[in-house]
């Protein structure tokens, strides 16, 4: 007897594959069948508030990182995930019931998507600062930094290659991310964890929870050290709901931009402009 | 004959000089005449709302008094406009999108811009005089700061409406629609120009309610816009109070707000809109920090200081309002302070010496003086600069509190007024932490010789303009706007064009 043995999928926070702080868990069938393939864990608001924790302490350790340095570790990313491709693709394969042509499809859109964005890591400043002609004898620059803690709340419709691409596009401008994975991507969770885990990103920097926002939305709007939102869903009242009970510390909420994939307005979005004045003269 | 005259204005100068050293100790050298500015401008008994080209009556009949705070005078009555007065002020604005502005090529946008940054030139002197009259600020500011920006911020816009495919390389980028902007009462045109004219060069149509204290120079940008031929509806200026700006957040047909405020009334309007698609920009409050290292130049940093807080009666969203100094050098900070506090002359806002103006309204008056009452009994020392205030009107001279906890009201809230609250630091993280530790990001100060220094505690700083060496200047190639509660959204720039494109 070939006995399979059923994994739980874990998260990844801090550094750290978790299961629930609740033991909450899921089953995860393969796609359009009743076969139970996986256990997927499902967070708690405490494991999201624990998240944000985490993600404030890569917060630092992340933005102050040169661009350069940045900019390998996304590609890092890109390499760690060819290494992982076949697993992706058979997890795909799996889990989604993809065949084998449009699992391979997906992988290496995400895999492109690590190395487009690990190239933007020095770059974007360039492009979306400036230097400013004010008309007095100053020199006058503004230059984009980190927002802090971002929150990405992964679409309900399952693509690795965009969960890939939100999640970079954050990192580029130097954010740290909590990404909560819809439950249809939950499978690869733990993979991606271990993507990230092994490309020298430091702890923190992303965390990977799965299991249902819906539940939590209220305390990811009002919780004061996220300073930023992607949602990537398309339901309206949620996101009305989301930028309404968000204002307390003003957060920037970004509503889903599904079509838009490997774009730099995607790091514009969470970004905060900076500009430094200093007089000329002797 | 005229070089006589300076001939003997420097023997003057001179000889003051000498005397100056028991004479300083007295708190004047010399008292100055007063220059009072001409007020020779034509202003009707009454203004309607600037809908579709017209002026035209509020649909309720009613107006509201607008008043000169530095004499308590009536200057004129202005619109008090309900939700159907911005209902038809936005159909005009919907109309002038659709049939007119959208369809303009670029360049012609930026001709009409153009056309109106030279008439603001040219009626630039009618113009200062008309906002300190309404809003209280000395003279020398509106002339020599507000218009100058105002007419450069149509000048500057002007030549991007043919060039906004160079705003976000490598994508593509269109116009919102009909964008709704609300703005303040301390900088009246200045606000009107920097909303006004990023939104209409990138080809949306506008209407603008401006704060109900200081309505009258956005009604007369109204008129150069009628000069200057702008197509009818693509500005429309609404007057009113809270309801007016509320109506206008509501409104189905607006597809951007754009507002530029207090912090609370701020969060209200995102929650309000936030239950929509509308776009938003929101500049609010800031409670900014000016830091002073040992090794600044320290004449320079007290002068950057008073710059920072009282200009403008303190009445400036990123008002460096907290100042941190380090603490070997506190005290002759401090003495140096006091020296320059006491040269502020404190009076009537059209007098071209005046340095400190009327405080903005009665409201605001009394805000300040109750924080300062509150403050006095949370600790720290007080001290207020002695000069004589005019007895009519609403002054207030400049002062400050020294050694408070960070957690006394002075330190955190804003007061939008002459009062600046100063604590001390030991190292330049302290500093920054310091600085940070308030829930705003607008702006902050920083102040020595060093370089290094600058860059490395202005990289520190949550805040999104950092003055080095310097403090409260503005241009309108300078992207402007805040970090955490402070909003989000730039004004100026390139960057301030972006709030009112869409990015494809």
């Amino acid at each position: 007897m070939n006995l399979a043995v059923l994994k739980t999928v874990k998260m990844y926070v801090g550094g750290a594959f978790i299961r629930s702080e609740s033991g909450a868990t899921a089953p995860f069938y393969k796609k359009g069948t009743k076969e139970e393939i996986a256990r997927v864990c499902v967070a708690s608001r405490k494991d999201f508030r624990n998240a944000v924790v985490a993600a404030k302490a890569g917060e630092k350790s992340w933005s102050t990182k040169t661009a350069y340095n940045r900019s390998q570790i996304l590609y890092r990313m890109a390499e760690m995930s060819q290494g992982k491709q076949d697993e992706l693709v058979n997890l795909l394969k799996d889990t989604m019931g993809m065949t084998p042509a449009a699992a391979l499809k997906e992988v290496t859109a995400a895999i492109d998507t690590f190395v487009y964005y690990a190239g933007w890591c020095d770059k974007y400043q360039q492009v979306l600062g400036a230097v400013n002609p004010v008309a007095a004898p100053y020199h006058n620059f503004t230059s984009p930094e980190h927002m802090g803690v971002i929150v990405h709340i992964d679409s309900n419709s399952f693509s690795l290659a965009k969960l890939v691409d939100n999640i970079c596009a954050i990192l580029v401008g130097g954010n740290s991310v909590v990404s909560i994975v819809s439950p249809e991507c939950s499978p690869v969770v733990t993979t991606l964890g271990e993507i990230f885990e092994t490309s020298d990103l430091p702890p923190s920097v992303v965390n990977l929870l799965s299991g249902d926002y819906k539940s939590i939305l209220s305390i990811i709007s009002e919780h004061m050290e996220v300073k930023g939102i992607s949602f990537q869903n398309e339901d309206k009242a949620e996101y009305y709901e989301l930028r309404s009970k968000s204002v307390d510390n003003m957060k920037r909420i970004i509503p889903n931009k599904l079509d838009t994939r490997q774009s730099l307005d995607l790091v514009l979005d969470f970004v905060e402009q900076k500009t430094v004045w200093h007089p000329i003269g002797y | 004959m005229t070089k006589k005259k300076v001939i003997k204005k420097k023997a003057t100068k001179k000889k003051v000089a000498k005397k100056a050293s028991h004479k300083i100790s007295k708190g004047m050298v010399f008292e100055y005449a007063p220059a009072p500015e001409s007020t020779k401008v034509e202003i009707l008994p009454k203004y309607g709302n600037f809908i579709g080209g017209k002026f035209v009556a509020p649909k309720s009949g009613k107006y509201m008094e607008s008043r000169n705070p530095a004499t308590g005078e009536l200057i004129t009555k202005i619109a008090l406009s309900n939700a159907s007065d911005i209902d038809s002020a936005v159909k005009a604005a919907r109309k002038a999108y659709t049939e007119t502005w959208s369809k303009l090529s670029g360049m012609d946008r930026g001709k009409y811009l153009f056309r109106i940054a030279r008439i603001i030139q040219e009626r630039s002197r009618e113009l200062a005089i008309l906002e300190t009259m309404d809003g209280g600020k000395p003279i020398k500011e509106s002339r020599d700061v507000d218009l100058p920006l105002v007419a450069q911020h149509f000048f500057y816009n002007a030549g991007w409406a043919d060039k906004l495919d160079y705003v976000m390389p490598g994508k593509k980028v269109k116009s919102i629609g009909v964008c709704g902007q609300i703005i303040p009462w301390n900088f009246p045109l200045m606000m009107a120009a920097w909303k006004i004219a990023p939104a209409l060069a990138c080809g949306n149509t506008i209407v603008l309610k401006p704060a109900e204290q200081t309505s009258l120079t956005a009604l007369r940008l109204a008129e150069i816009c009628k000069e200057a031929g702008l197509p009818d509806g693509v500005v429309n200026i609404v007057t009113g109070a809270g309801e007016t700006g509320a109506a206008l957040v509501e409104h189905k047909g607006v597809n951007k707000i754009a507002f530029t405020g207090s912090t609370d009334i701020g969060k209200h309007i995102a929650r309000t809109a936030g239950k929509t698609d509308k776009k938003l920009t929101m500049e609010l409050g800031g409670k900014s920090a000016n830091i002073i290292f040992a090794d600044a130049a320290i004449d320079q940093a007290v002068d950057g200081v008073v710059n920072g807080i009282y200009f403008n009666q303190g009445h400036v969203c990123c008002a460096g309002s907290r100042l941190l100094v380090e603490e070997s050098v506190k005290d002759i900070v401090l003495k140096k302070l006091q020296k320059r506090m006491k040269q502020i002359r404190v009076g009537n806002p059209l007098d071209k010496n005046t340095d400190l103006g009327a405080i903005n309204s009665k409201e605001q008056f009394d805000k300040i003086k109750s924080l300062v009452k509150q403050g006095k009994t949370e600790g720290g020392e007080f001290w207020q600069a002695p000069c004589s205030l005019p007895t009519k009107g609403y002054f207030f001279a400049p002062c400050y509190f020294v050694d408070q906890s960070g957690s006394a009201s002075i330190s955190r809230e804003e007061v939008f007024g002459p009062v600046l609250s100063i604590t001390t630091f030991r190292t330049p993280e302290e500093a920054v932490i310091k600085a940070n530790d308030t829930a705003y990001g607008l702006a902050a100060g920083v102040w020595s010789e060093k370089g290094s220094k600058i860059h490395k505690v202005a990289a520190g700083l949550r805040a999104g303009v950092i003055w080095a060496n310097t403090y409260n200047k503005f241009d309108a190639t300078s992207p402007f706007g805040g970090f955490k509660e402070s909003g989000y959204g730039r004004e100026g720039g390139r960057h301030g064009l972006l709030p009112y494109l869409e990015v494809r």
